[in-house]
């Protein structure tokens, strides 16, 4: 699913294509239209092309066709350094023969900028990101995550309108990765600048972003709100990429006014809600989230629909219980339950119904 | 705390450090034996040598050990003593000693190294020992009037010392006169400065040369995907594993005046028939051929410090608004400091201690102070003024490394 591009937009994408080696397109088409002080997201596994978009961005690679516009003015062939974009890079690429203070200077000196100007800029910069007593330490003398914060000051120092991010929290651990989506999400809402930011966690994505787009195959797969993304994934593949989803293979045996009856491998008949299928008798994935499913009769939202289910394990995960079913032949069915005071602890062998509201069971493109 | 006073012991009461000491025993003398191997070869084949080597560049015994009597003479009598009958007594009787033991050539040689032309003096003299009769002076002046020369008697004093500074002396281009003062030798005799000078240029020049065309290519190679950049690695090293002899003389083939290249220029008209360059046989052909001959040495430490520099460097320097020249400058050249100064220091003292190529192609202009060293070693025999030299090149290229050690730091030095 594309998006058209609007020519409103602070930075556009319209229909840009990029090929290494001229036989295979690593971005197909892609149309993308980001709005000022927007904080996107582009997800995707390796090798989606969503890096390559950002290398475009950024003037690091040529798109071979389309444009790319930044403020309405077409960036193809600027080069670089001209841009005035900020960027964080993975490995942070402080310049390890400088201090912390000339890693900052650097971008305000090659802009000509005065020394009183310049010290008053990277005292800010720093104080902004609560290092600013780093300035005279040299890269190599921080821990990951004080470079990694440098190296957002140094991205930020010269008041660029727009920055970019290359999954630049990689290589934090997890405690620290929070703490910085944290911070990143603090200065992207005080300073009012645009952010593009490049990840494969989807945590990431889903926590910091207003949109983020969703990238598979060279192209944008879902281009929406964490939430509706995560509540309402367009095909399979996005449902699959976010958060934890059951999948029932099936047919689609009736269709009309936003419902479908889709028949399971077993026979059985389920109510879902159709996405991208039309008609019937198409082969259709669908896919429920576990924590959607409910097997106490009194839980049941209204209208739910009820299938049996053999439990085949119980996991303790300390906030939930996770369990295995055995659902219409499939082996792979979780149920999330969360770990109240009363909770049922169910265990391997039981015979139970489960069900959930046909508006979470989402008919999908088979893949 | 008082924990902390008392040494600390292991559960069956020993001290800690004497277990921890006889646990290791058995693993340090492994290490030990495994190391003695290496440490005996370098000792007996580079540290004894060398040392020889620099012993005998001030050390001569061969006048003290053929004229006893005049080496007493000397002792006992102040420099700037007359030159007086005992003298003479004390040469006579050494030269029917140098007789006895036929060692006339050999301290007339040694002589001969500070004045020019008294070794036939003494192997004369020695012949015609046996008739000499007192009184010595005339006879021995009766014999040559050259023994009348204070300087001859200069020479041999300072030659009857076995410890001796005159052979650095001699390297410097100085000598004593009659006095003992130190001058500086006939402006006509000034090889050896002007030879240590022109070692210095050439090497710098050609280790400039080879950086110039080393850097692109070591950056070609770090930046290349790996089954690429290992393809032009093998053409980088083929040098390596051809012969020197082979490289050396291919490039006179190709220079020589009727060879490959001014036969090209000829057919295409650029030079004349009559014009064709020298490119061999002089400074050119040494700097061309020993370029090429170094220039891996300074290859491969640039590219072993520029493989592990990520392109996002350069790339963050261009998005935070610096030129490509400016990224260069700044940011990437600082970083490749540490092998230019490995490949520089490297090539430098290989080029400094260069024989083969400048004896083959360096013509009359194009020899280098290794060449002179080699002609003491095996024309002139005189093996403590080639020490000498070779003690003087030691000496240079460890200063330049003291220097390299101050201004960089040798803990920076990436050899590969």
């Amino acid at each position: 699913m594309t998006t058209a591009a609007t020519d409103d937009g602070f930075v556009v994408f319209d229909r840009v294509q990029k090929s290494y080696d001229g036989e295979t397109l690593v971005v197909k088409d892609l149309n993308l239209s980001i709005g000022k002080g927007e904080f996107l997201t582009m997800l995707g596994p390796s090798g989606s092309g969503k890096t390559t978009c950002l290398m475009m961005l950024a003037g690091f690679e040529t798109a071979t066709n389309g444009e790319i516009r930044l403020d309405g003015r077409n960036i193809n062939m600027v080069p670089p350094h001209k841009r005035g974009i900020g960027m964080v890079f993975q490995n942070y690429a402080l310049f390890p023969h400088m201090t912390v203070g000339e890693n900052l200077s650097f971008p305000l000196e090659v802009r000509g900028m005065g020394r009183s100007e310049r010290e008053a800029k990277i005292a800010r910069a720093l104080d902004m990101v609560q290092m600013g007593a780093f300035a005279n330490r040299r890269p190599a003398q921080l821990s990951g995550g004080q470079q990694q914060r440098i190296a957002l000051a140094r991205a930020l120092v010269f008041d660029p309108a727009l920055v970019l991010m290359d999954e630049p929290l990689g290589a934090l651990d997890k405690q620290l990765r929070e703490h910085m989506q944290f911070e990143i999400k603090r200065l992207h809402e005080s300073l009012g600048i645009t952010v593009v930011y490049v990840t494969h966690d989807q945590g990431e994505a889903l926590t910091m972003s207003d949109r983020v787009a969703v990238f598979n195959d060279g192209r944008i797969q879902q281009l929406a709100p964490p939430d509706e993304l995560y509540e309402r994934p367009q095909n399979s593949f996005v449902a699959q990429f976010i958060g934890e989803n059951n999948k029932l293979p099936g047919t689609i045996e009736e269709i009309h006014e936003g419902r479908a009856l889709v028949r399971l491998a077993n026979g059985e008949l389920i109510d879902a809600t159709p996405v991208n299928i039309q008609a019937r008798g198409q082969q259709t994935l669908v896919s429920i989230r576990p924590e959607r499913v409910e097997f106490k009769p009194e839980m049941m939202p209204p209208g739910a629909h009820t299938i049996d289910a053999e439990v085949l394990e119980v996991i303790y995960m300390g906030d939930i219980l996770r369990a295995r079913l055995r659902v219409a032949g499939s082996d792979d069915f979780v149920m999330k339950m969360r770990n109240t005071l009363g909770q049922t602890r169910l265990s391997g062998g039981t015979r139970i119904r489960i069900g959930w509201h046909p508006q979470d069971a989402r008919a999908l493109d088979p893949m | 705390m008082t924990d902390a006073a008392a040494p600390l012991s292991t559960a069956d009461g020993r001290p800690l450090k004497a277990a921890l000491a006889a646990s290791q025993t058995r693993a340090r003398r492994r290490a030990l034996a495994l190391v003695a191997p290496l440490f005996l070869f370098v000792l007996i084949t580079f540290v004894v040598p060398i040392g020889q080597m620099l012993f005998q560049s001030v050390y001569n015994p061969t006048f003290a050990d053929a004229a006893p009597a005049l080496r007493q003479w000397f002792d006992d009598n102040p420099p700037g003593a007359a030159i007086d009958e005992s003298a003479f007594a004390a040469l006579a009787a050494d030269l029917k000693q140098m007789r006895a033991e036929r060692t006339a050539g050999a301290a007339g040689t040694r002589i001969n190294y500070d004045v020019a032309g008294t070794r036939s003096l003494f192997t004369a003299a020695a012949r015609r020992a046996d008739s000499l009769e007192p009184p010595y002076r005339e006879a021995i002046l009766d014999l040559d009037a050259g023994w009348g020369d204070p300087l001859l008697w200069r020479a041999m004093r300072s030659a009857s010392s076995p410890i001796t500074a005159d052979f650095y002396l001699a390297a410097l281009d100085l000598t004593r006169d009659q006095t003992g003062a130190i001058v500086q030798v006939d402006e006509k005799q000034r090889v050896y400065k002007l030879l240590f000078g022109r070692t210095l240029m050439l090497s710098a020049l050609i280790t400039f040369t080879c950086l110039l065309l080393a850097f692109p290519i070591a950056h070609l190679l770090a930046t290349l995907p790996l089954a690429k950049s290992n393809l032009l690695m093998i053409l980088v090293l083929l040098p390596f594993w051809t012969s020197l002899l082979v490289r050396t003389t291919s490039w006179i083939v190709l220079l020589q005046q009727q060879g490959v290249i001014n036969n090209a220029l000829v057919a295409l008209g650029i030079v004349g028939a009559d014009g064709r360059i020298q490119m061999i046989y002089n400074q050119m052909g040494t700097i061309i051929a020993m370029t090429h001959i170094l220039l891996p040495f300074m290859v491969l430490p640039l590219y072993s410090v520029m493989r592990p520099i990520p392109p996002s460097y350069v790339r963050a320097a261009r998005s935070l608004g610096a030129t490509s020249w400016t990224a260069f400058r700044r940011i990437y050249l600082p970083q490749t400091l540490p092998g230019i100064g490995a490949g520089a220091l490297l090539v430098f003292i290989l080029a400094v201690g260069y024989y083969i190529t400048p004896a083959l192609v360096g013509g009359a202009d194009g020899q280098l102070i290794s060449n002179l060293i080699a002609f003491h070693m095996q024309k002139s025999l005189n093996w403590s003024l080639a020490a000498a030299l070779a003690g003087l090149l030691l000496g240079g290229v460890l200063i330049l490394y003291w220097l390299y050690d101050k201004l960089v730091g040798i803990d920076n030095l990436k050899l590969g």
